[in-house]
């Protein structure tokens, strides 16, 4: 993986820069690092005395904004979590890295329990205002216990919100708004996507959380997705155009809360609907974002709506069973085309 | 075990009487609330803390408002101690609408900044990451303040326990672990699901101070906690506490105490800290057996409002379950 990080160089308003969704990260913890002195980042290795983050992501903060608001912290998942609770409660915004999603296992009770139940269960008077990023994702062989999609665990809990953007703009403006918001929010990076360029504006703000965007717009069917597999169905609407079928690509990029309106107009439109995700299949966000197409548009369906995911099984090592382990362009295209012919 | 710190603070006659009082309201209002529960008033598991008065009463008698405490599911008494009104607190045992949560959390989730009570937790273990946050923001806010973590010492055989208490030795954290070291995890007896003979010991292993504490004995309890909050004020950082006490009412309220004997139980009554202290404040001449009993009678006449307010409290709509979720309602 590469590991060039942004320079936090303002650019001109009005001006692109090219960059890649790391850097936009980058670029978001500085302006909000820089825009409000309550923000802390802390995790393992994310000071520069340890490189600023294994992957780069965090280099520079602590040089610029002190080592005691970017705290590198032991190989402890769960008192970086915890730690970034009774900050966030005591008033700060604790931006907390969980270098890979899997390791947020460890560090279950203080999310589930904590993080996202102390405002209920103190009756709105404890606000835990923080966020965790973390990276995943499948496509570099780093098998089953560094590269799994959970966001589906996190979406079925109350009081947490789950973001996983899919382009560098959006990367950038959905952590400046994860950082705002007054509630926990989990920040997924995918490892596929993350390091590949794309156009942010040089005063790139907030984009508002819970808001999906149309990546492609089409008229025969939906593909509604996020975070690493909106790429793959780019890919595939690309090889439906040349059969004459035209896809739309509703990019979620916020999990939960998501936006429901944004997908039943899509749907509502084509009248066919896949849900298409990286995580395992079964129990996936998609049997939820399904449900609520059929229970919402049932007449107005042509089709079943469809799911795809990751097979029940762990992220596999070998390329070859990776590459069957995730959804690729070629199978959205198939699904996409089947559902098109559906009597 | 218990090294004694240097310059052993003692309490003078107004901090004993201070100390004393914190210790009849937690009792006071376990009695009652238990007499509650036994009437079929409340319908909520109780884990009562009777016996384990003088921990957190001295510990809040050298707490101020500003410091914060995070607490577990026998934690009613630390909040006691703390200060929290007790109208509040009753009505949120009970479920209603003026409870400090609007009755969303429940005895064992009960919340009360106004008086530092930040965190109560029904995760064992889990009072000790948060309470590192409280802490961090201290020394990030510039303050004075303190945080202290109160646990049992079954929750010193629990990751969060060490990652806690490294996280806040290698940060130096104004932090104070409490342990009340009850001889009991749920049924299970200390020394059978315990590595070392005094929990205080694992404090070497995070390279902070810890002491053996008596937690049933005022004087011992006010020189640690002095000397840990002392050390947590002035930057030093965190000190383990573990204060040996014993809990009369078991684990949960309805315990038939099958896993301990009659005789340890007897001798553990028969040294009531609460008894044992009121008798010495009369021999000392700290308060006389009539001002003593005034105390008593107006602390069961602020429970007796307490639960009468509690029980004319409605509950709350069905709508607050979309409240509170997030800082937005969550939509119908």
């Amino acid at each position: 993986m590469s590991t060039d990080t942004a320079e936090a160089t303002p650019g001109q308003a009005g001006e692109m820069l090219k960059m890649t969704g790391q850097a936009a990260i980058t670029a978001a913890l500085f302006q909000a690092m820089e825009e409000d002195s309550k923000v802390l980042v802390f995790g393992e290795d994310v000071a520069d005395r340890e490189g600023g983050g294994v992957m780069g992501t965090t280099r520079g903060l602590s040089t610029k904004f002190g080592d005691l608001r970017v705290r590198s912290t032991p190989i402890a998942e769960q008192s970086i979590v915890g730690a970034a609770v009774g900050a966030a409660m005591a008033g700060y915004k604790p931006v907390a890295e969980i270098m890979l999603m899997n390791f947020i296992t460890v560090a279950m009770d203080m999310i589930v329990n904590h993080a996202a139940k102390l405002r209920f269960m103190s009756g709105g008077q404890s606000t835990v205002p923080l966020v965790i990023r973390t990276l995943t994702g499948a496509g570099w062989q780093t098998a089953g216990q560094h590269s799994d999609h959970y966001e589906g665990w996190f979406a079925h809990t109350a009081g947490i919100k789950v973001v996983a953007p899919a382009t560098p703009a959006d990367y950038k403006g959905l952590l400046l708004s994860a950082i705002q918001d007054p509630d926990p929010v989990l920040f997924i990076e995918n490892s596929r996507t993350l390091f590949v360029p794309g156009d942010v504006a040089a005063d790139q703000g907030p984009i508002p959380l819970g808001k999906a965007r149309v990546a492609r717009e089409g008229t025969h069917i939906s593909l509604i997705t996020y975070s690493g597999m909106v790429a793959n169905c780019l890919a595939a609407a690309d090889e439906l155009a040349q059969q004459g079928i035209s896809a739309e690509v509703i990019d979620l990029r916020t999990v939960s809360p998501w936006d429901k309106d944004a997908v039943l107009a899509s749907a509502d439109k084509t009248g066919r609907a896949i849900v298409v995700h990286e995580a395992v299949r079964h129990f996936g966000p998609g049997g939820e974002i399904a449900s609520t197409i059929q229970e919402e548009l049932f007449r107005k369906l042509k089709a079943p709506v469809r799911r795809l995911g990751a097979p029940y099984s762990a992220v596999p090592f070998a390329k070859v069973l990776e590459d069957a382990f995730l959804v690729q362009p070629a199978d959205i295209a198939a699904a996409a085309k089947a559902l098109c012919e559906y009597d | 075990m218990s090294q004694t710190p240097e310059n052993r603070a003692s309490p003078d006659a107004a901090t004993q009487l201070d100390i004393y009082r914190r210790m009849v309201r937690i009792e006071r209002n376990d009695e009652f609330t238990r007499t509650q529960i036994r009437r079929g008033r409340i319908t909520a598991p109780y884990y009562s803390a009777r016996g384990q008065e003088v921990i957190p009463s001295t510990l809040s008698n050298l707490m101020t408002d500003d410091d914060v405490i995070c607490t577990i599911y026998r934690g009613i008494h630390d909040m006691v101690a703390k200060g929290m009104p007790l109208r509040p607190l009753w009505a949120e045992i009970c479920g209603r609408v003026d409870g400090t949560c609007k009755g969303k959390g429940g005895p064992m989730h009960l919340t009360h900044p106004e008086t530092g009570v930040m965190v109560t937790t029904g995760i064992v273990g889990s009072s000790m990451p948060i309470a590192n946050g409280f802490a961090w923001a201290s020394l990030l806010d510039g303050s004075k303040r303190v945080t202290v973590a109160y646990f049992g010492d079954g929750a010193s055989n629990i990751g969060a326990f060490h990652e806690a208490l490294n996280l806040a030795s290698v940060w130096k954290l104004p932090v104070i672990f409490v342990c009340s070291n009850n001889g009991f995890a749920e049924h299970t007896r200390y020394e059978n699901a315990t590595s070392v003979d005094f929990i205080s010991k694992r404090a070497i292993g995070y390279g902070m101070p810890g002491y053996t504490v008596d937690g049933n004995d005022p004087f011992d309890m006010y020189a640690h906690a002095h000397a840990a909050i002392e050390r947590a004020r002035a930057g030093e950082g965190p000190t383990l506490l573990e204060c040996k006490t014993f809990r009369f009412m078991g684990h949960v309220f309805g315990d038939n105490d099958a896993y301990m004997t009659k005789e340890e139980k007897a001798e553990a009554l028969a040294k009531d800290p609460l008894v044992l202290f009121r008798q010495l404040l009369i021999d000392t001449g700290v308060a006389t057996e009539a001002q003593l009993e005034e105390m008593k009678t107006s602390i069961e006449a602020e429970v007796q409002d307490a639960i009468d307010f509690a029980f004319e409290s409605g509950y709350a709509s069905v709508d607050e379950l979309r409240r509170d979720v997030f800082a937005e309602e969550i939509p119908a």
